[in-house]
């Protein structure tokens, strides 16, 4: 279970993509709940990476459906890089 | 259940487009009369939508070499590379591309699709890193899919977003840095020498796909890490005989000493057939022509540099600031607009090519006009002019 602190780090920083403004919660999805297209992905991507000073392979990205998903992976990355 | 319906919105997006006259995904070339026009659906149409830049599909040399190959060798050789599919031709072809480019090792693919399949999905090993440009070609992102690598993201063509993601990585891994010298969409080119220099301070090997600049870029027409004087800084090319050297197929060329041992690891290389002695006969006579092409490379660019120069007068949105590549894009507000620009430019007699999502970065909608050494001055003045009556046609607002 990823901790709030990140959850909110995450949120924060889709909020200003979320045009539909869409309650954002750990089970919200990206592509059915936010309706990203894919290049708004990529650069919600790059700014959780620059965020958590991590790399967020793009292999990972196709299991990464719901924003706990993504909470998730970037706290084992973090604490993997420790 | 029914496999293909999945891809029901694929279908419904393609319908909701107002073709009403012509379909960019239907179009037959019904005669080529030369390198630079075509006869479709009945009309003399002027070809500024293929990949033939140098002009060598007609090559008198590259012709005759072609037909020379068929008869003394017959029309294809059946197998494998590793098997019976090498000729003597596949070896003089593999010598004739490392000489061009001063390297020591050539592997020739079917394809470049396969050649990046290929070179990437070998070199790129599970516990290895790719590195990628976001707006890289599908064969580069499929040859990352086909491999065990983990794939490392850049913003296109940005060399401070490579390095921030660079430095995370672990110091002693494998890295393969990816990157093209031209971009095919937009026709820019990329900051090859600042991308490799930073690639290599992290210790990264380069493989660098000038698929798009090859023939005229750089004074051999190697490509653009000839034109920055940045060669030194690549350990892998891979290249298409498909654009400027008129025909089909890929390489990989290399210094690397253990080069060779690729040819039983990549497995877009072993398990497909050679290319057919005809072709491989008139691949090896129009590199040779390119050599000598001086003169025609420098046309190409004048050409390029026509096109720019007129299309920004009359008023289009143009995607470069100038000629980076004989690739000339123009901004097109919508699917709409573009796709009705692209129809009234068909009938107004010139093929270019609409470029849409997901081909194309950030949404855009592009026409995309890729010009040819062949091309007249008169032919680029035409393509411009028919632009211009086509912006008309379809209100499409000019500011010139
Ligand atoms: C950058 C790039 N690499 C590779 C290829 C593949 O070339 P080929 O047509 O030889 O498969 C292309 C062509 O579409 C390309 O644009």
């Amino acid at each position: 279970m990823a901790s709030t602190q990140t959850l909110e780090k995450i949120y924060d920083l889709i909020a200003p993509l979320n045009k539909r403004g869409i309650e954002l919660t750990p089970e919200t999805t990206f592509a059915a709940g936010l309706q990203l297209d894919s290049l708004t992905v990529m650069d919600l991507v790059a700014e959780i990476e620059d965020e958590f000073d991590i790399v967020l392979p793009l292999n990972l990205l196709p299991n990464l459906e719901t924003i706990e998903d993504v909470a998730n992976a970037v706290e084992k990355i973090v604490s993997e890089g420790n | 259940m029914d496999l293909l319906d999945k891809f029901d919105a694929t279908v419904a997006l393609r319908a909701s487009l107002p073709f009403e006259n012509a379909d960019p995904f239907k179009v037959v070339m019904q005669e080529i009369i030369s390198e630079t026009e075509a006869i479709i659906d009945g009309r003399h149409t002027i070809l500024a939508g293929t990949n033939n830049y140098m002009g060598m599909t007609f090559n008198e040399d590259a012709l005759a070499a072609a037909k020379k190959a068929i008869d003394d060798f017959g029309t294809g050789t059946t197998g494998s590379r590793v098997l019976n599919g090498t000729y003597n031709g596949h070896k003089a072809l593999e010598a004739t591309i490392a000489d061009f480019y001063g390297m020591e090792h050539c592997m020739v693919f079917s394809t470049g699709y396969q050649a990046n399949l290929g070179m990437i999905s070998a070199l790129g090993g599970k516990d290895d890193f790719v590195i990628i440009d976001a707006d890289s070609h599908a064969s580069i992102y499929d040859g990352c899919s086909m491999g065990n690598a983990t794939i490392v993201r850049f913003k296109h063509n940005d060399v401070e977003n490579m390095e921030r993601r660079l430095k995370r990585l672990p110091e002693g891994a494998g890295k393969l840095l990816v990157v093209e010298g031209i971009y095919s969409m937009l026709g820019d080119a990329a900051p090859l020498k600042e991308l490799l220099e930073v690639g290599k301070k992290y210790g990264c090997m380069t493989l660098v796909d000038e698929a798009h600049s090859m023939g005229f870029c750089g004074e051999n027409g190697r490509g653009v890490a000839e034109q920055l004087g940045v060669e030194h800084l690549v350990d892998f090319y891979v290249g298409t005989f498909s654009k400027s050297v008129g025909t089909i197929g890929g390489f990989a060329v290399s210094n690397h000493p253990k080069f060779d041992v690729l040819r039983f690891v990549t497995r877009p290389y072993i398990f497909t057939a050679s290319l057919p002695p005809s072709v491989v006969a008139s691949a090896t006579a129009s590199i040779e022509a390119i050599k000598r092409s001086g003169n025609r490379r420098a046309h190409l660019w004048e050409n390029a540099r026509q096109l720019h120069a007129g299309l920004k007068k009359a008023g289009f949105d143009l995607a470069t600031p100038e000629a980076q590549s004989p690739i000339i894009a123009v901004h097109l507000p919508d699917a709409m607009v573009g796709t009705r620009f692209w129809e009234t430019l068909l009938l107004e007699g010139v093929y270019a090519n609409m470029a849409a999502p997901p081909a194309t970065p950030a949404g855009m909608f592009l026409m995309r006009v890729s010009v040819c050494a062949q091309h007249t001055s008169e032919q680029i003045d035409e393509i411009i002019k028919r632009f211009t009556i086509t912006a008309n046609k379809v209100g499409l607002e000019l500011k010139p």
